[in-house]
C-alpha cells in the first residue's frame, strides 16, 4: 500500500512538473506576452521594460522557466489588472475560496443524497414507469446548461416568490464572526445561528443550481452499478442463506455498487469548479468561480493565471485522494 | 507508467473495451446494433429530434420571415421604456434588444448551431484521432510521448480548460469552435488508443500480419474499422456537448461577438441582462438548446448501449 501511495505521489509530481509547462507556454501565448498580462494595457513603455528586464525575459527560455517556477512558489502570481485593480492575485484566491468550497460541499452533498438512493430505486424498479421517469430527467438535466437553470431558480425563487436571496453570501452589515471564513460553519461554531441560517439562505439555490451537473452522472452511475451487482453470484448466495432483505442491500448490494461511485466523485470536482464559474457569476456569489468569470470579462490574466493553476492543483489532488481510497477499499488496485 | 487521475481514464478504456469487442453470433456488430436500434423508442426519438433539427438547419433562411440581421423594430426600442418590442403581427414572438424578429433568428440560429457543434466535434475527432491512431498503431515510445501530453490535458477541468483557450483566442467563431474542439482531442485520443491496443493481439490482426500485410494497412483497414464504434458514440454526445458549451462561452462574454448570423448559445448569452424583466428573450433560444442537445444524448446513450455486448440479452 506504501509503495502504491509513494508511486502515485511521485506521478502526481510529474503531472505538476507539466502542468507547470502548460500555463508557461499559455501565458506565452498571451495576446502581448506576460509584460501586457502582469502590467495590464496601461503599463507605461518604460514600465514594460524595467519589468522584461526584472522578469529576465532577455534570458533563454530554460532560464526563464526556472524563474517562473520560483516566482510561483513564492506566491508571486503579479497584481490583478481587472476588476480586483490593485490586489495581489494570490490573495484574491486565498480569501474567496473557503466560500467556493462550502458552495461545492453543499451542492455535492445534494447530489449525493439524492442521486445514491434514487439511483437504488431505479435500479431495482429496472423498466419501469419511475426508472424510465428517473433516466430521462436525469438526461434533461444534462442537457439543461447549468447558468440557465441557475437563473430559473433565481427568477422563480427570489425575484418573483421572494423566497431567498437572490445574490451573495451573506446578508450585508449582519454581524458575524469570522473564525474560519466558511460564512455558514462560522455561525455555527460561534452559535451565531442568525448568520449561519442567513448564509445558508444564500447558499441554497446556487448550491442546487450546481448540483444538477453531479446529480445526473451519480444517479445514472449508481443506477448501472447497482444493476450489474444485483445478478452477481454472491447476492444469490445471501439470498439462498436466507438473509433479510435490508441486509442484503446494506452488505452485499450498496456496498459493492458505490465503490465506482465513489471514483465519479474525484471526476465531478472538475465539473464542480467549472461549474461554479457559471453559477457564482449568475448569483454573484464572491467566490474563485465568480473571480474567473470577472477576469475572463476583464482579461484580467494575473488573477486567471493564479486560479486556473489552483484549480488544476485542486483537481490533481483531489483525485489522488479518490485514487487512494479507491486503492483502500479495493485491493485489486494495488497491483495493476 | 500511468500518472493521476487513473479513474477518469479507466471509464474512457472500459468503453473503448466494451464497444470494441465483435460479437460471436455471425450477426456483425453494427448489424446487430440496427437490428436493436430500429425498435428502441429512446432511439428513435433522439433520431427524430436530429433529424429535425438538421432539416431546419438546411432550409431556415427559406423559411425565416425576416432577415435575422435587419433592425426592423428598431424605431420602438428606447433604452429607458421599451428596450424589447413586443409580439404583434408579422412578429410572433417578438424582437430582441435591437429590433431584429426574433423568431427568424432563432430559425436562421439553428444553422449556426449546427455548424459550432459539428466543427468543434469534427475538430476534436480529427486532432483525437490522428494521436489516437499514433500511439495505439506505432506503439513503443510514440505511444508513451502522445499519452504523457493527453493525460495533462485530462488533468486540468475541460470546460476550465475551454475558457482559458478561448480567453487567449480573438473571440469570434472559430475561438469557439477551437476551444471547444481542443478538450475534446485528449478523449478521442484515449478512446481510440484503447479499442485499437485491444485489437492488437485479435486473431483477425494475427492473421493479416501472417499473410504479410504492411504494417499501414493492418493500422487503416483491419484495426480502425473495428476500433471505430465507441468512437462514434462518444461524437455523438460531444455534439450536445459542444452546442451547451457554446453557450457557456458566450455567458461569459468569451463568445462570437459578431451577432448578424445568429447561434442559440449566443442568444441565450445575449438575453442574460434581461432575465429578469424579459426572461421569454432567454427562454427560446434555451428551450431549442435543450431539445437539440437532449436529441443527441439520447441517440449517443442508446447507441452506447446497442454497441455494448453485456448489455446485448
Amino acid at each position: 500500500m506504501l509503495k502504491f501511495v509513494i508511486r502515485r505521489v511521485l506521478q502526481m509530481g510529474l503531472a505538476l512538473f507539466m502542468l507547470s509547462l502548460l500555463l508557461f507556454a499559455w501565458l506565452r501565448a498571451l495576446p502581448g506576452g506576460p509584460v501586457s498580462a502582469l502590467l495590464g494595457e496601461r503599463g507605461s513603455p518604460e514600465a514594460a521594460a524595467d519589468l522584461r528586464r526584472q522578469l529576465g525575459l532577455d534570458q533563454p527560455l530554460p532560464v526563464q522557466y526556472v524563474r517562473f517556477v520560483q516566482r510561483a512558489l513564492d506566491g508571486d502570481f503579479g497584481i490583478s489588472t481587472g476588476v480586483f485593480r490593485g490586489q495581489p492575485a494570490i490573495d484574491i484566491f486565498l480569501t474567496r475560496l473557503p466560500a467556493t468550497v462550502e458552495l461545492s460541499i453543499f451542492a455535492l452533498a445534494i447530489a449525493l443524497t439524492l442521486a445514491i438512493p434514487l439511483g437504488y430505486i431505479a435500479a431495482r424498479r429496472r423498466g419501469g414507469v419511475l426508472d424510465t421517469g428517473l433516466v430521462i430527467s436525469s438526461l434533461v438535466g444534462v442537457a439543461v446548461p447549468v447558468f440557465f437553470l441557475a437563473f430559473v431558480l433565481k427568477y422563480l425563487f427570489a425575484v418573483r416568490w421572494g423566497l431567498l436571496p437572490p445574490s451573495g453570501y451573506q446578508t450585508a452589515g449582519i454581524d458575524a464572526t469570522r473564525v474560519t471564513g466558511f460564512a455558514v460553519l462560522d455561525g455555527i461554531l460561534t452559535r451565531e445561528w442568525d448568520a449561519s441560517w442567513d448564509a445558508f439562505r444564500h447558499l441554497l439555490l446556487p448550491a442546487i443550481a450546481l448540483s444538477s451537473i453531479p446529480f445526473a452522472v451519480i444517479f445514472r452511475i449508481t443506477r448501472a452499478s447497482v444493476l450489474d451487482v444485483m445478478d452477481e453470484d454472491y447476492v444469490r448466495t445471501a439470498r439462498a442463506k436466507g438473509l433479510r432483505a435490508p441486509v442484503i442491500r446494506v452488505r452485499h448490494i450498496m456496498r459493492n455498487a458505490l465503490i465506482p461511485v465513489i471514483t465519479i466523485i474525484g471526476l465531478q470536482v472538475g465539473a464542480l469548479l467549472a461549474g461554479a464559474v457559471l453559477t457564482e457569476k449568475v448569483f454573484a456569489f464572491p467566490g474563485i468561480g465568480q473571480a474567473l468569470a470577472l477576469g475572463f470579462e476583464t482579461r484580467d490574466y494575473p488573477v486567471l493565471q493564479v486560479l486556473i493553476m489552483m484549480a488544476a492543483i485542486i483537481y490533481i489532488v483531489v483525485n489522488l485522494l479518490v485514487d487512494i481510497a479507491y486503492a483502500l477499499i479495493d485491493p485489486r488496485v494495488r497491483t495493476k | 507508467m500511468t500518472s493521476y487521475g487513473d479513474t477518469k481514464k479507466a471509464r474512457i478504456d472500459a468503453l473503448a473495451e466494451a464497444g470494441s469487442l465483435s460479437d460471436d453470433e455471425g450477426v456483425s456488430l453494427w448489424r446487430s446494433a440496427w437490428l436493436r436500434l430500429r425498435k428502441d423508442p429512446v432511439f428513435l426519438i433522439g433520431a427524430a429530434i436530429v433529424t429535425a433539427f438538421v432539416l431546419l438547419a438546411i432550409i431556415a433562411p427559406w423559411i425565416a420571415p425576416h432577415d435575422p440581421a435587419a433592425r426592423l423594430l428598431i424605431g420602438e426600442v428606447s433604452r429607458q421604456s421599451n428596450p424589447v418590442p413586443e409580439p404583434r403581427p408579422g412578429f410572433p414572438l417578438g424582437a430582441d434588444d435591437r429590433g431584429r424578429d426574433l423568431l427568424s433568428r432563432l430559425i436562421v440560429g439553428s444553422r449556426q448551431t449546427l455548424i459550432v457543434g459539428v466543427l468543434a466535434t469534427l475538430g476534436g475527432l480529427i486532432g483525437g484521432l490522428t494521436l489516437g491512431i499514433l500511439a495505439g498503431g506505432v506503439g513503443g515510445w510514440v505511444d508513451a510521448a502522445v499519452m504523457r501530453v493527453v493525460d495533462v490535458m485530462l488533468s486540468i477541468p475541460s470546460l476550465l480548460l475551454a475558457f482559458s483557450l478561448a480567453a487567449i483566442l480573438e473571440p469570434s467563431q472559430w475561438s469557439v469552435i477551437a476551444a471547444i474542439a481542443i478538450i475534446q482531442v485528449p478523449i478521442f485520443a484515449r478512446l481510440l488508443r484503447g479499442s485499437m491496443l485491444s485489437q492488437r493481439h485479435s486473431d483477425h490482426v494475427l492473421a493479416a500480419r501472417a499473410l504479410g500485410v504492411r504494417p499501414i494497412p493492418i493500422v487503416f483497414r483491419h484495426m480502425l474499422p473495428n476500433a471505430i464504434g465507441p468512437v462514434i458514440v462518444q461524437a455523438t454526445l460531444v455534439l450536445a456537448v459542444a452546442i451547451i458549451d457554446a453557450a457557456a462561452l458566450s455567458f461569459l462574454g468569451l463568445g462570437n461577438p459578431d451577432d448578424t448570423r445568429p447561434e442559440w448559445g449566443q442568444m441565450l448569452g445575449a438575453a442574460q441582462p434581461y432575465f429578469n424583466s424579459y426572461p421569454h428573450l432567454a427562454f427560446y433560444p434555451a428551450i431549442c438548446i435543450v431539445t437539440v442537445a437532449l436529441g443527441f444524448t439520447l441517440m449517443g446513450e442508446s447507441l452506447r448501449e446497442a454497441l455494448d455486448p453485456k448489455s446485448r440479452r
